[in-house]
């Protein structure tokens, strides 16, 4: 099938050129990061994750958003999704690739990688982290492209991969749930220390994922002759409107806990992020666009006559994927460093070149993601025809 | 099979790849390889006649020994190695493998660049513990 | 180390149990026996101070400034090749100072005195007991030696991934962001430098105590830290301890710091 990808229009390829570029881009500068070291990045002492790992994170929430088209095909026996599941897992598939480049180039001896499997350590989170993405990554390879080749040959997929879609399913939990415990088990970093934490990143999750879904469907129905389909697109934005009020509800609840206790140490991080601490406040606008970006989604995705609009649907998604990246693509990671441990504040800001290799990151997603889609609707119309 | 021309062509071609430095060696390169350097001791290094272990053991497993001492200093908190004759070492690569090769460019460097291994030992470890600056 | 005497015993008792197989087994044996010399052994040295958990205590008292701390922070760095970076972002530390407010933040009180609070408290790792950095690292690269307690590097191992930073509720760990070579003022030979990508922090001088000696900060301080076996009822640091009020850094996230402090 991969023969697939290969065939296309001009415009396919210019756009398939374009990524190219910016991957070829994001090499090079970290190839330079690579001989000068990880001081090429705004991360310091203070704000040892930066960019990258927040990226990391964001993205498993993508990967793991793609279980939202498997989960009611496969257990609710909700046939319209049939149609669509092939691009949740290859969804899945591209996201699962971008995190592990995100993880590789922020280790600082990227060489050593495999010591992790040498030396494993079933009390280092890390180490589990490392199993449920590389299996997660796995079971969509095989589920994805064992299903669309039955569909190819129209034959039913083979019998075994049923337990495999079954597993699939909780394992796409799995993923983000110990992505979460990364943080949420640090015992001196009261922003992360928070039991609701997984549940947040997995409501986020099922907003982000979903949402580029849809707008990815757009796209499709839009430039090629296969249509996702207008109930699969509803239905999707219906469960981006729970999942965005469920994230909001989880992130107002946080607000309560740590603002009616007053606890310092767990009000701090708030307080820098959407007042600024000590005069330091670099993220403070990013946060306020943040929650409007998903209070208005919310408007507009439980509002019947918006959500039915597929152009305001469209802006919905962008708005939940723009206000869900912020979230945790950028605070999330550098408002639980700020203050630092010994409450000094020393903010971070990513360099361009840390910018640059993460475009490069997401380019080779998006790389992998617009091959495995074209194979995909390739696929479909070929059935089709 | 319509395309068997080319997937055979295909596989040649990475064959031929694959099995390039080979194949550069047999036909190319033939009877110009350099030879093997020689291993130059120091005067201490000669005077002592046996490293830590018999020379032959110490040529072929050199990194095993210093993966053992790595270990045992840095994780096992034990810095003294007794050798099969009772001797006592302190296991140290500059302190005390530098203390008789105090000559690291020609002791260790032409060989690792003969063989083109690139051990990241001198990163950390001072190649030079001997001399003042 | 003593592998190859046990296969031998073992062969040897297996033999004595099979006849039939007695033969090819007295050929292995006979091979064994020929190499007569023992397996080299590493041992400890005989100078080394043994304890079950190493423990400061920093008698908080002594200090009157900033100026104080100088020399013990000098000796530190200059033997464990610590580089000096302009860029705060670089920074790399062992032990430093604090304010109060910041070496134990929440636990300053409102108008204390002009004195405690800009007194500078000596701080550095606590060799926890109960160490979170520990608990994080993929792979066991930071470790608690069994033997005396220390939470130690293994340079060799360490993957980068600063897991132990973001896990550590101290700020006591460093990360190299570049190579610290060029950075360090005076290198001393006899102690590696680190190389980039590593993370590093304090190593209660482990090098030190393997042979005989005190760690270096204490033996600069004039007598203002001891050091000694927590476990130990006799050491200095246990008698400090109980006659003394101390306290330590964030005690109630149940890490359990080997770092006393006199106030």
């Amino acid at each position: 099938m991969l023969e697939l990808a290969l065939k296309g229009s001009k415009k396919y390829y210019g756009w398939i050129t374009a990524l190219l570029i910016v991957i070829t881009i994001g090499l090079g500068f970290y190839l330079k990061q690579l001989s000068f070291g990880l001081g090429i990045t705004g991360m310091s002492r203070d704000v040892s994750w930066g960019f990258y790992i927040a990226q990391f994170t964001f993205l498993v929430g993508v990967a793991a958003g793609g279980v939202m088209v498997v989960l009611p095909y496969y257990l609710h026996d909700y046939k319209a999704f049939g149609k669509v599941t092939i691009l949740g897992e290859f969804l899945a598939i591209a996201a699962v690739v971008m995190c592990g480049l995100f993880i590789i180039v922020d280790l600082g001896q990227p060489m050593r990688a495999i010591n992790i499997l040498l030396y494993p350590t079933p009390n280092s989170v890390l180490f589990w982290d490392a199993i449920v993405l590389n299996g997660y990554l796995f079971l969509n390879i095989v589920i994805g492209w064992n299903v669309l080749e039955a569909e190819r040959n129209n034959i039913h997929y083979q019998s075994w991969l049923k337990p495999l879609i079954y597993i699939s399913i909780p394992w796409a939990i799995s993923i983000h749930t110990v992505t979460a415990y990364l943080y949420s088990g640090l015992p001196g970093r009261g922003f992360w220390l928070t039991a609701i934490m997984a549940p947040r990143f997995l409501s986020s999750a099922f907003a982000s994922g979903p949402a580029l879904l849809v707008l990815i469907c757009l796209i499709i129905r839009k430039t090629t002759n296969f249509d996702p389909g207008k109930e699969q697109i509803q239905t999707l934005a219906k469960i981006i409107a729970y999942a965005i009020c469920l994230n909001v509800f989880f992130f107002l609840c946080e607000i309560f806990t740590v603002f009616y206790s007053q606890i310092p140490e767990h009000m701090d991080h708030f307080k820098y992020l959407f007042t600024g601490l000590y005069g330091q406040g670099a993220y403070v606008g990013w946060m306020w666009i943040s929650l409007a970006l998903m209070v208005l989604s919310i408007i507009l995705l439980i509002n019947p006559i918006t959500r039915k609009n597929e152009g305001v649907l469209a802006v919905a998604c962008v708005t939940v994927f723009a206000g869900t990246w912020i979230d945790k693509g950028l605070g999330m990671i550098s408002g639980g460093f700020v203050p630092n441990p010994l409450h000094h504040v020393n903010e971070y800001i990513p360099t361009i070149p840390e910018i640059l290799i993460s475009l490069g990151v997401w380019a080779t997603g998006f790389f992998v993601l617009t091959a495995l889609f074209k194979i995909a609707v390739s696929v479909k119309e070929e059935v089709r025809a | 099979m319509k395309d068997k021309k080319i997937i055979i062509a295909g596989l040649l071609i990475f064959l031929i790849i694959l099995f390039s430095p080979f194949l550069y060696n047999i036909f190319v390169n033939a009877g110009s390889a350099q030879p093997a350097p020689e291993l130059v001791l120091t005067e201490k290094a000669k005077a002592a006649k046996e490293c830590v272990r018999s020379t032959d053991y110490m040529t072929a497993e050199h990194m095993r020994v210093l993966d053992l001492w790595r270990h045992s200093v840095v994780r096992n908190a034990e810095r003294i190695y007794v050798n099969s004759k009772g001797k006592e070492f302190t296991m140290s690569l500059s302190n005390t493998c530098l203390d008789c090769h105090s000559n690291k460019a020609e002791f260790c460097d032409r060989c690792h660049n003969y063989a083109s291994v690139r051990p990241y030992c001198w990163d950390c470890h001072i190649d030079n513990p001997k001399e003042k600056e | 180390m003593e592998s190859s005497r046990r296969i031998f015993f073992k062969i040897a008792g297996l033999s004595a149990l099979g006849l039939s197989t007695k033969p090819v087994l007295d050929a292995f044996a006979k091979e064994q026996a020929q190499d007569t010399l023992p397996e080299p052994q590493t041992q400890k040295g005989a100078e080394a101070l043994i304890a079950r958990q190493w423990a400061m205590v920093i008698d908080t008292r002594k200090f009157n400034s900033a100026e104080d701390m100088v020399p013990l922070i000098k000796a530190c760095h200059k033997i464990h090749n610590v580089p000096k970076f302009e860029n705060k972002r670089h920074e790399i530390k062992w032990i430093w100072e604090e304010e109060y407010h910041n070496a134990f933040p929440m636990k300053a009180s409102k108008f204390i005195s002009e004195k405690v609070e800009h007194t500078p408290f000596l701080v550095l790792c606590n060799h926890c007991e109960n160490p979170p950095c520990v608990r994080a690292c993929p792979t066991k690269a930071t470790f608690k030696r069994e033997s005396d307690g220390i939470v130690l590097m293994d340079f060799h191992r360490c993957i980068g991934c600063r897991f132990c930073m973001a896990a550590c509720p101290f700020g006591a760990r460093s990360f190299n962001f570049r190579d610290p070579r060029p950075f360090i003022t005076k290198i001393n030979k006899q102690f590696p430098t680190r190389m980039k990508g590593v993370v590093e922090k304090c190593n209660f001088c482990a090098e030190r105590l393997a042979v005989g000696q005190m760690p270096a900060c204490v033996e600069a301080s004039n007598g203002a830290l001891m050091f000694g076996d927590l476990y130990d009822p006799e050491s200095e640091v246990r008698k400090l301890i109980k006659t003394n009020y101390t306290i330590r850094r964030k005690q109630a996230l149940g890490t359990d710091p080997a770092v006393y402090y006199i106030v």
